[in-house]
């Protein structure tokens, strides 16, 4: 019978449809249980650390490997400033990029600038940091770093974070490689979502006579801006986590110093540099409680942007 | 071509040829825009009358390879010239699209938007002239209470009357509407179409429409344009129920388009 044959077949269909839901909600289940796995074993790993030094190790400048003195001051400072110079760099810079690349750039030079931008975006970390260590710091040391000494070191204020050794590498030169490297990452998320603004939206905003300039900032921006935080926080996801290339040209230093030209150091490139060496069960301890510091850190700015984009929302009124 | 009885002409379009790259897309049109009046463009698709409109305000100069010849003349100067301040042209020349475009910022700031561009007002001021725009594109009753929510929280037709009260707020001579009511309902269009009459009070408009009752509906002059020509031009009542060409009596009788 016809009829038969159709149950059989529905019945296969639902089973096989039964089959793959579950397939992909543990897939998807997997991430949560990953995360989940990685966080614990942090906190594990983390225990002695914890217990020798409770909260004081987040504000304790100490790092002494011979005396098992152990705070994360240094590292989480060096992480956060050498992320925001570079975020404050890199976020004008590819904001004219993507702008260029999208309103201004004649079309012959569109695809190659994007494929360029691409293109350095995929470049390995590691070679970022060779090429600062080898051709940037040794530039930046003999030619700009003296000038920032002698013109902007005397300043007052901001005079202290210019002076000291020009020595090429330290968390300036670390902050300038990190924004190198997420500056592609920023601009062709920002040249993607500017991209599908639509054509009426621009041309209603030309048609009142403003400037190009005026079309992007108040128009183009604040349309794209849930888009555009995104690629921003994937660079300072980027800009956190970096290791190789930080550690290649920060300086690798446990020294707390105002000079953004004096060498310091950051979480991963503590991690990198010291792991290998790190003896005693308090040393490595207070290393996985850095990383898990890092986990932290980022998982805060994270949220925190989420809860920006909603606020900003709610205040436009898109959730009324 | 009877441009004669249009006496008092806002703007002439003189030997004005388009082109996209190389294909002509308007040849030799010669018009005359009645001042304080309604002017329609019709024609089947492609037939050339969002390009025509779109020389008004030079909006085709944001593309490359796109050029006008001839002229078009408004308050003595040449629109096409080389030396024309585009910003000018278009605090002079107001656009609405064919869909609403309402921009990502509270209903205030659409209208104070252009505002701010060509004029620094008080706090004041800025109040009365939103109050005035809205009021003009008969959307304040419905936003007064909440002017300070986003634009694109409204209603299709409500976002395409604040995007005239925008065009509108800027004191324009010329009103550019392309194909205004393409994206609405009947009941927004209905409500378009009775603030386009109230509009051309104070302004003179330019609608494009592919709607034949609209622009029989709306306007005082209807130009009927088909593959980049301009085939007639007149009174619309003359157009519409006495067209001169038997190209125009098909394509308003619907045999063609």
């Amino acid at each position: 019978m016809p009829i038969r044959l159709h149950d059989a077949r529905l019945k296969r269909q639902t089973i096989l449809d039964t089959l793959f839901r579950n397939l992909t909600r543990l897939a998807a289940l997997g991430v949560l249980a990953l995360l989940a796995a990685i966080l614990g074993s942090l906190i594990i790993g983390s225990m002695p650390a914890i217990h020798a030094f409770g909260f004081g190790f987040l504000v304790n400048p100490e790092w002494d490997p011979v005396n098992d003195q152990f705070g994360a001051l240094i590292p989480i400072i060096g992480t956060l400033i050498t992320s925001v110079i570079a975020l404050s760099i890199a976020i004008p810079v590819s904001f004219g990029i993507a702008l260029f690349l999208t309103e201004l750039s004649p079309r012959v030079l569109r695809r190659p600038l994007g494929v360029a931008i691409e293109l350095l975006a995929g470049i390995p970390s590691i070679i970022y940091g060779m090429w600062g260590l080898f051709v940037f710091a040794p530039l930046f040391g003999d030619h700009v770093e003296p000038w920032l000494n002698q013109h902007i070191g005397t300043l007052p204020y901001v005079g202290p974070f210019f002076s000291g050794p020009p020595m090429g590498i330290g968390i300036l030169t670390a902050s300038i490689i990190l924004a190198i490297m997420v500056i592609p990452f920023i601009a062709s998320v920002m040249r993607d979502v500017f991209d599908v603004v639509p054509t009426l939206l621009k041309e209603s905003a030309y048609g009142l006579g403003s400037t190009t300039w005026e079309v992007m900032w108040s128009i183009v921006l604040p349309y794209t801006k849930v888009g555009v935080a995104g690629g921003i926080m994937l660079g300072l996801g980027r800009a956190l986590g970096e290791t190789m290339a930080v550690t290649f040209v920060i300086g690798n230093a446990h020294e707390l110093t105002k000079s953004l030209l004096n060498p310091g150091n950051s979480i991963s490139s503590a991690l990198a540099n010291e792991f290998t060496e790190a003896f005693g069960e308090l040393y490595t301890a207070s290393l996985i409680e850095l990383g898990l510091i890092l986990f932290f850190i980022t998982f805060v700015v994270l949220s925190l942007a989420r809860y920006m984009l909603y606020k900003l929302g709610q205040r436009e009124g898109k959730a009324a | 071509m009877n441009v004669e009885n249009i006496s008092d002409s806002r703007v002439s379009v003189k030997n004005l040829n388009f082109f996209y790259g190389k294909y002509r897309a308007l040849k030799d049109i010669n018009l005359e825009i009645a001042d304080k009046k309604v002017t329609a463009f019709i024609g089947p698709s492609g037939c050339g009358k969002s390009t025509l409109l779109r020389t008004f305000n030079r909006m085709y100069q944001l593309y490359p390879n796109q050029t006008a010849t001839g002229a078009i003349m408004l308050d003595g100067d040449n629109v096409l010239d080389k030396n024309q301040d585009l910003n000018k042209l278009r605090a002079k020349v107001g656009m609405v699209f064919q869909k609403p475009t309402p921009f990502p910022m509270s209903i205030y700031d659409n209208i104070a938007f252009g505002v701010k561009l060509y004029q620094n007002l008080s706090k004041n001021d800025m109040d009365e002239r939103v109050e005035w725009a809205l009021k003009k594109a008969a959307l304040w009753n419905e936003v007064k209470d909440k002017l300070k929510q986003s634009g694109m929280g409204l209603s299709g037709g409500q976002q395409q009357r604040l995007c005239i009260a925008r065009a509108i707020a800027v004191k324009p001579e010329v009103l550019l509407l392309d194909e205004p009511t393409s994206a609405l309902d009947p009941i927004s269009t209905a409500h378009i179409e009775k603030l386009i009459d109230e509009l051309k009070e104070d302004f003179t408009i330019v609608i494009v429409t592919h709607n034949m009752q609209q622009a029989a509906r709306v306007s005082d002059y209807t130009a009927y344009m088909y593959l980049g020509d301009l085939i007639e031009f007149g009174d619309t009542s003359t157009v519409f129920t006495n067209p001169k060409r038997q190209e125009t009596e098909d394509y308003i009788t619907g045999r063609f388009g």
